[in-house]
């Protein structure tokens, strides 16, 4: 068995768990913060994605016991009191969501995004690195459209601010 | 997945005695992860890797290249010194798979699985690197010996790989949409000597393999047009649902093309 200890959305959280728990299993099931979705079983389709020290990262993907020690963020954690983080809004105002099941990887993997490249992102680099997300629903468009416009609003001082 | 114990050293020492028949090295997990979720591996216990400080970074002098068995794909397409001596490799890198994978996969990793679609195996072959491991130092040459084979011994592990920064290098890769790794892909270097590798992923029915036709074609005249009059023998491709050898066959000329073209 693994002890675990996370900084969880800014709290401190610890937890035991067989050393072959994946993180998300462990943030749904030990946590109980089930805004982490698992979408398939061969690490392709980042409705799992939680950043850990700040990047994004399939948490189907890696065993709770790696992470031990950790600071995880998960889409729990993006709201600041009862506001929308700007990427949420985002989503919101384009269209960016059909059924919602991609919506909590895709708008990790989209402010992990906006964190490297602040605001010089373009539409043919939002393509790209949208690359490890399936939507089923909206044919990306809005998608698409939600980050630029999110990624505009948090500006060139996104990237700065993050490092 | 099977059950399995975590196991975290902090040096390469520990990680060598933590070694056994039925443990495996865990670096990015991006590969080993997976396979254990459809118990297609199943090790007794698991030796993490990426708490081993002397496994990781990028450290370039000179010419002289070496990257951490434990550098992540995201560290080496980010890296401003490698893109100074090497940006063909910083292109490779940021080929691999996607964001999230690149945060986490390893250099060690990919080369120590050397699937036979990966981007890495062709990057180290094409350079004529050095991969260097707790018990010796090899040529990639002698290193990839076969599909999802290396030379490798049993508990050996890699600890970092080095090369000569060459004169120029490019990769172009042909991607299976679906699964992002190479359906063909060709990383083509010029070394400080005038000499010139093609490495070609994807596509060998062996794995990766190097083209001595295009690296003599290339060494007389390094552009894309010297690439015609070569051959590519489809009878050592590989034949699957995405592609047929033929199609690859022509692939692997399409792709060295564009690696020539690229090349910097
Ligand atoms: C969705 C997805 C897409 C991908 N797309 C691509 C792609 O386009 N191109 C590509 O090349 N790869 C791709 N990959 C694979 C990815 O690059 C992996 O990171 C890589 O193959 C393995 O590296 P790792 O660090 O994750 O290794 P792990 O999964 O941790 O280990 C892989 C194997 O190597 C062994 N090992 C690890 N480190 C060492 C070491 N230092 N010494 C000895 N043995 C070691 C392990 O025991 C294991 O057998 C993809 C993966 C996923 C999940
Ligand atoms: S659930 Fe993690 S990638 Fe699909
Ligand atoms: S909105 Fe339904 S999967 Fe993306």
């Amino acid at each position: 068995m693994a002890d675990i200890n996370l900084t969880v959305n800014g709290r401190t959280v610890s937890g035991t768990c067989e050393d072959r728990t994946l993180l998300v299993q462990f943030i749904r099931e030990n946590l109980g913060l089930t805004g982490t979705h698992v979408g398939c079983d061969t690490s392709q389709c980042g409705a799992c994605v939680v950043h850990i020290d700040g990047k994004a990262v399939k948490s189907c993907t890696m065993l709770a016991a790696q992470a031990d020690g950790a600071e995880v963020l998960t889409i729990e954690g993006l709201a600041s009191g009862g506001e929308l983080h700007p990427m949420q809004a985002a989503f919101r105002e384009h269209h960016g969501l059909q059924c919602g099941f991609c919506t909590p990887g895709m708008i990790m993997t989209a402010v992990d995004m906006v964190r490297r490249h602040g605001g010089q992102l373009d539409e043919k680099t939002v393509r790209h690195e949208l690359e490890g997300n399936i939507c089923r629903c909206t044919g990306y468009h809005n998608i698409v459209k939600a980050i630029l416009a999110a990624a505009e609003e948090m500006g060139a001082g996104a990237k700065v601010a993050a490092e | 997945m099977y059950a399995t114990t975590y196991h975290r050293p902090k040096s390469i020492e520990e990680a060598g005695q933590l070694a056994s028949e039925e443990a495996m090295y865990l670096s990015g997990g991006q590969t080993l992860l997976p396979t254990m979720k459809q118990r297609l591996a199943a090790p007794e216990s698991l030796i993490d890797l990426r708490h081993i400080d002397e496994l990781k970074g990028i450290s370039v002098e000179g010419r002289k290249v070496r990257i951490g068995a434990a550098t992540t794909h995201f560290e080496v397409a980010s890296s401003d010194a490698l893109a100074k001596v090497c940006p063909g490799l910083c292109h490779l890198a940021s080929l691999v798979g996607d964001p999230a994978v690149r945060h986490m996969g390893t250099i060690g990793g990919s080369i120590a699985n050397n699937d036979p679609a990966a981007d890495y195996p062709a990057g180290l072959l094409g350079l004529g690197a050095t991969i260097i491991t707790n018990q010796r130092s090899l040529s990639a040459d002698a290193f990839f010996t076969g599909l999802f084979e290396t030379a490798l011994e049993e508990g050996e592990l890699v600890t970092a790989v080095e090369f000569e920064a060459p004169e120029k290098a490019g990769y172009a890769k042909f991607r299976n949409p679906a699964s992002r790794y190479a359906i063909t892909g060709v990383f083509v270097a010029r070394l400080g000597d005038g000499s010139v590798r093609v490495a070609v992923t994807g596509s060998g029915a062996d794995g990766v393999f190097r083209h001595s036709g295009m690296e003599e074609a290339l060494a007389g005249n390094f552009a894309a047009e010297a690439i015609d009059g070569t051959t590519v023998d489809a009878g050592a491709l590989m034949s699957d649902l995405h592609a047929s050898a033929e199609y690859r066959a022509n692939l692997v000329k399409v792709m060295a093309k564009r690696a020539v073209q690229d090349a910097r």
